[in-house]
């Protein structure tokens, strides 16, 4: 997890599992609470399965961030994801979405 | 005049010695479907010759009458095969197998030259006078029950084109397989319009298949062209209901999840009545009345140079 100019870059490397989704999600809150950032950018470019506790998990944190003053992005989400979530009817309409980390960055620092 | 040697002495021995002698079947002698096959066998040349000169074989085979015999004969050799085993009314008995594709030929050279299915049916019924009245001769002059024949070498003709008519269909639903995954492949396709502006023209109607693919497609495209706004143009598209506004709007939703905007244009009056009408929520598509307008839009929201 990195921190740049007040966002906090969370790279999902590997598949996850409901621990380290877990594990994520404390991680997550406890930065953005102490550092005080002002955004947080999931990128889930290498993860190719996103199952309903995940997208549970993704906007849990969305609206856990929002009340700590920050904004939420998850970036680089994969066609396939996209369409099993939809199919599924899970369209995150509480999340942000971007195309890349650098998209993500940008957005953030646009607003 | 053999028949009256045979028949003399022992009567009704004859009978059973009979059938035992050209299948073996053990069924009881000269029964209709027996008497069909022996007639097919021993009057082969005879009904191919006959066959040759009706529509099926004299329209397909126009290069010499000799091919059409030689397919006649292949049929009448079938029929026997089946007739011999028993399966008059079986349209999947071993002999029709060795015609099938034969027949398949032959249809699709009608069907070609314009007949349809019907017609093609009754091309193949009229096989029938030349068979029939050959079974019924070769019933007289050998003494079987002769109604009995008939009925059997009805039947035979009637799954003979049940036969054939299963090829035509075989052929259609083959060339529709086809069309349609030509259509899904060519009817979707993703425009660049702009440095990260894609397009997607939708023709036709839009069903869950070419929704589908036509997401897939958009998706891709999303990926490789780092594209900031997709625009859904459905000027194409004749009608929308609840349906395809479901496929539309699942599109964007996927569109947006993967960190993109998603643009609707090319709403008619109509369909936008309609849509009014029908209740139907696209709240959370942006939409624009034309491609144009969608376009000026997507620069705008990209911050390309103005006037472009």
């Amino acid at each position: 997890m990195l921190e740049l100019d007040g966002v906090l870059l969370a790279s999902v490397q590997t598949e996850l599992t409901d621990a380290t989704v877990v594990a994520l999600q404390e991680d997550l809150l406890d930065r953005a609470a102490a550092t005080g950032a002002d955004g947080v950018v999931i990128d889930v470019s290498a993860v190719e399965i996103i199952d309903s506790y995940l997208a549970r998990v993704l906007t849990e944190i969305t609206l856990a961030v929002r009340m700590l003053a920050a904004r939420t992005v998850v970036a680089g989400m994969r066609p396939a994801v996209a369409v099993t979530l939809v199919e599924m009817g899970l369209d995150l309409p509480e999340v942000e979405t971007a195309r890349s980390s650098a998209h993500a960055l940008e957005m953030l620092a646009r607003r | 005049m053999n028949d009256g040697a045979w028949n003399t002495p022992v009567s009704p021995g004859d009978d059973s010695r009979r059938a035992a002698a050209p299948n073996g079947s053990g069924a009881r002698p000269h029964d209709g479907t027996a008497l069909v096959a022996e007639a097919l066998r021993s009057r082969r040349e005879q009904l191919a010759q006959r066959w040759a000169d009706a529509t099926p074989f004299r329209a397909v085979y126009v290069a010499g009458r000799d091919a059409a015999v030689g397919a006649a004969h292949r049929l009448v050799d079938a029929l026997a095969e089946v007739a011999g085993s028993g399966h008059c009314a079986d349209p999947s008995a071993p002999g029709f197998e060795r015609v099938r594709p034969q027949l398949a030929e032959m249809l699709a050279e009608r069907g070609a030259a314009g007949a349809t299915a019907a017609q093609l049916g009754a091309e193949v019924a009229e096989l029938r006078h030349a068979l029939l009245a050959l079974v019924r001769d070769h019933a007289s002059h050998e003494g079987g029950d002769a109604g009995d024949a008939v009925v059997a070498a009805m039947e035979l003709v009637g799954t003979l084109r049940l036969v054939a008519m299963e090829t035509v269909l075989d052929r259609d639903a083959g060339i529709i397989a086809r069309q349609r995954q030509e259509i899904l492949d060519t009817a979707t396709p993703v425009l660049r319009l702009w440095d990260g502006v894609l397009a997607v023209p939708l023709i036709g109607t839009l069903d869950s298949a070419r929704s589908q693919v036509m997401t897939e497609a958009l998706l891709e495209g999303i990926v490789e062209q780092r594209a900031e706004v997709a625009i859904l143009d459905i000027t194409g598209v004749p009608m929308v209901d609840t349906v395809v506004a479901q496929h539309l709007m699942r599109t964007a939703t996927a569109v947006r999840l993967m960190g993109a905007t998603c643009v609707l244009s090319g709403i008619r009056p109509q369909i936008a009545q309609t849509i009014a009408a029908l209740g139907i929520d696209l709240g959370g598509i942006r939409t624009r009345s034309t491609l144009a307008d969608a376009l000026a839009w997507a620069l705008r929201h990209i911050g390309a140079p103005a006037g472009g």
